[in-house]
């Protein structure tokens, strides 16, 4: 029987040998990512009261990055006692303060193709750029598979995107899903988002985690790329052994989809989602002129190397525009000492911007950077709703690093193409 | 016994039920700011055995597991929406907070008096007199949800020898 890539690993990790969408089914897991936010502090009371400890230790990434730096004594002794639960339990793939948890799976290859894996924050959907089944789930039920390394899930269907052709300049793949969110909407339970297509293909690694990263927003299962020579190539550079049956995990050529999805990027303009939904989202143009008090770079989705880059790109030889301004949270320490190896740092902070910690800071309104009354931002990062940043009256919208960077140079919302040389 | 239903739109997020500006806080306090974007008075003057009646994809949003525990907290005795939020979902039917599809949610006005039984899958509009059926929990999960929750179930499964 033909099969997408989904129903093989979910097959597999159920040890099911025919399992249809819309069963049910109990999952062995491979790979757990705790956090501090939904982590040791939600989970360790929980063992206590059950009187166990963890399935498996080495199945299991923990890493702190909602609360980090410390900003008051709550969040100290948060961090505090998840650094305790690492002891405690044995845990060695421990990452404190080194960046953003979903980020830490892919720099560690720590996803292989084919991997079943869970995360207690909703976008570790992130991880399907490496071909596996990864998405989250809350502190309950993180829980139980801390105890029993078992998980259940629906049998999803699945959703074929396929994305061909090449950008224009100043169009990438932050894009594509703030148009998907207002033509799919961000109800699409019980259903994967499998991308493809030739320029999808032609992504780095980074920019296909941004695809499967806001899979979250599409209220979608997750989101996953089949696995290729790109993706063994990551896998290597992390320090890892792609597993020998890696390539293998694909979609069969007759599997069957629930719909299948064409676009072409050539025609895709850079979109900016208003307040206060990823949906709401339209052209750049649509909002231009909108006026700004600060321009955010940061989260999990927003703030890899290669969206430094694009900063970085925008801003050489222009200045953040006094009286608004940009905020750059990197989001792992290696992406810091990558961007200030090569430059990246130095464009940046000479153009105005500030540096902020790394961590998943002012994205969730936990860290640095976080909005007054009335205030407006434009954000790299993946949520706008009322609140999400700080003051419930600040407004928030969401753009490509390209299009945060040419707002803080113009102080208003403006089409990044106009800086980039590639006018529209 | 019924209780009063509290009314919301479309895409009620994670982001309103648990802020993150009280993320530290004790759930007390967290539960005392749940939904204060979209109505302020709704923490302050929800009484237990009330129910939420929303909109579509309900919870949407993150993982954050305060969202469901918010409406635990307060003792509301059901939520119905037409759809949920995939991980709110979820989280719920671990808490033990009743969630259940209702298609019908618009014809629901904000006071009216409601009883759900969520095993029997009925909920009784007084107020308006109508009697819906509504989809019941999946058979797969109802030995979780008839212990009470995941942690009542992992506690049974333990007793028995199950998880080794």
């Amino acid at each position: 029987m033909a099969l997408t890539i989904t129903e093989k690993i979910v097959r597999n990790a159920s040890g099911r040998s025919d399992c249809r969408p819309g069963e049910i089914v109990t999952c062995r897991v491979d790979l757990a990512l705790l956090l501090d936010s939904g982590g040791p502090r939600r989970i360790w009371p929980r063992l206590k009261e059950l009187g166990v400890g963890v399935w498996d230790p080495e199945r299991i990434v923990l890493c702190t990055d909602h609360f980090v730096p410390a900003v008051d004594t709550a969040s100290a002794a948060i961090l505090k006692l998840t650094r305790e639960f690492a002891a405690e339990f044995g845990i060695n793939k421990f990452f404190d303060m080194q960046g953003i948890g979903h980020l830490m799976l892919a720099e560690q290859g720590f996803l292989q193709p084919g991997m079943f894996a869970c995360g207690g924050d909703s976008h570790s959907t992130h991880g399907g750029a490496f071909g596996c089944y990864i998405s989250g789930f809350g502190a309950i039920e993180m829980t139980g598979v801390t105890v029993t390394g078992e998980i259940w899930v629906p049998v999803p269907e699945t959703v074929r995107i396929n994305w061909e052709g090449e950008f224009q300049h100043g169009v990438v793949a932050k894009d594509i899903m703030l148009k998907l969110c207002r033509e799919l909407g961000m109800n699409n339970g019980g259903v994967v988002m499998e991308y493809g297509g030739s320029t999808v293909r032609a992504m780095d690694m980074q920019e296909r985690a941004v695809l499967c990263n806001m899979a979250a927003e599409l209220g979608a299962e997750t989101g996953i790329v089949e696995p290729d020579e790109v993706t063994l190539q990551a896998l290597r550079d992390a320090g890892q052994q792609p597993a020998a049956d890696a390539i293998e995990w694909c979609s069969d050529p007759d599997a069957v989809y629930k719909t299948r999805l064409d676009f072409s990027s050539a025609e895709l303009e850079p979109q900016v989602a208003a307040p206060h939904a990823p949906s709401n989202s339209g052209p750049v143009g649509d909002y231009r002129g909108t006026k700004i008090n600060q321009a955010y770079v940061g989260s999990c989705v927003g703030a890899k190397l290669s969206d430094l880059h694009m900063v970085a790109e925008v801003l050489r030889g222009r200045k953040v525009k006094p009286g608004t301004r940009l905020m750059v949270a990197p989001a792992s320490a290696r992406v810091m000492t990558a961007a200030a190896a090569d430059g990246t740092l130095a464009v940046i902070t000479q153009a105005g911007g500030i540096m902020l910690p790394t961590g998943c800071g002012a994205c969730a309104a936990l860290g640095a950077g976080i909005l007054a009354e009335d205030e407006v931002c434009v954000s790299t990062t993946n949520r706008n709703f009322k609140g999400r940043m700080g003051a419930n009256s600040a407004s928030v919208y969401l753009a490509s690093p390209y299009s945060v960077a040419a707002a803080s140079v113009a102080g208003e919302l403006v089409d990044p193409r106009e800086m980039l040389g590639s006018p529209p | 016994m019924s209780g009063k239903a509290w009314v919301f739109g479309d895409a009620v997020n994670t982001d309103v039920m648990a802020p993150g500006l009280y993320f530290k806080s004790s759930m007390e306090e967290m539960a005392a700011h749940c939904m204060e974007a979209l109505d302020p008075a709704f923490a302050k003057r929800v009484k237990p055995g009330d129910l939420v009646v929303a909109g579509e994809s309900f919870g949407v949003g993150s993982a954050r597991e305060q969202a469901a525990l918010a409406f635990k907290h307060h003792q509301i005795a059901a939520i119905l929406a037409p759809s949920f939020g995939r991980i709110f979902y979820r989280n719920a039917l671990n808490f033990g907070v009743p969630v259940l599809r209702f298609p019908a949610y618009a014809e629901v006005q904000a006071g009216d008096e409601l009883s759900v039984d969520p095993i029997a899958g009925s909920v009784i509009n007084h107020t308006q007199n109508k009697h819906y059926l509504v989809d019941p929990i999946p058979d797969y999960l109802m030995g979780m949800v008839n212990a009470g929750g995941l942690m009542p179930w992992l506690k049974q499964r333990l007793a028995a020898g199950e998880i080794v």
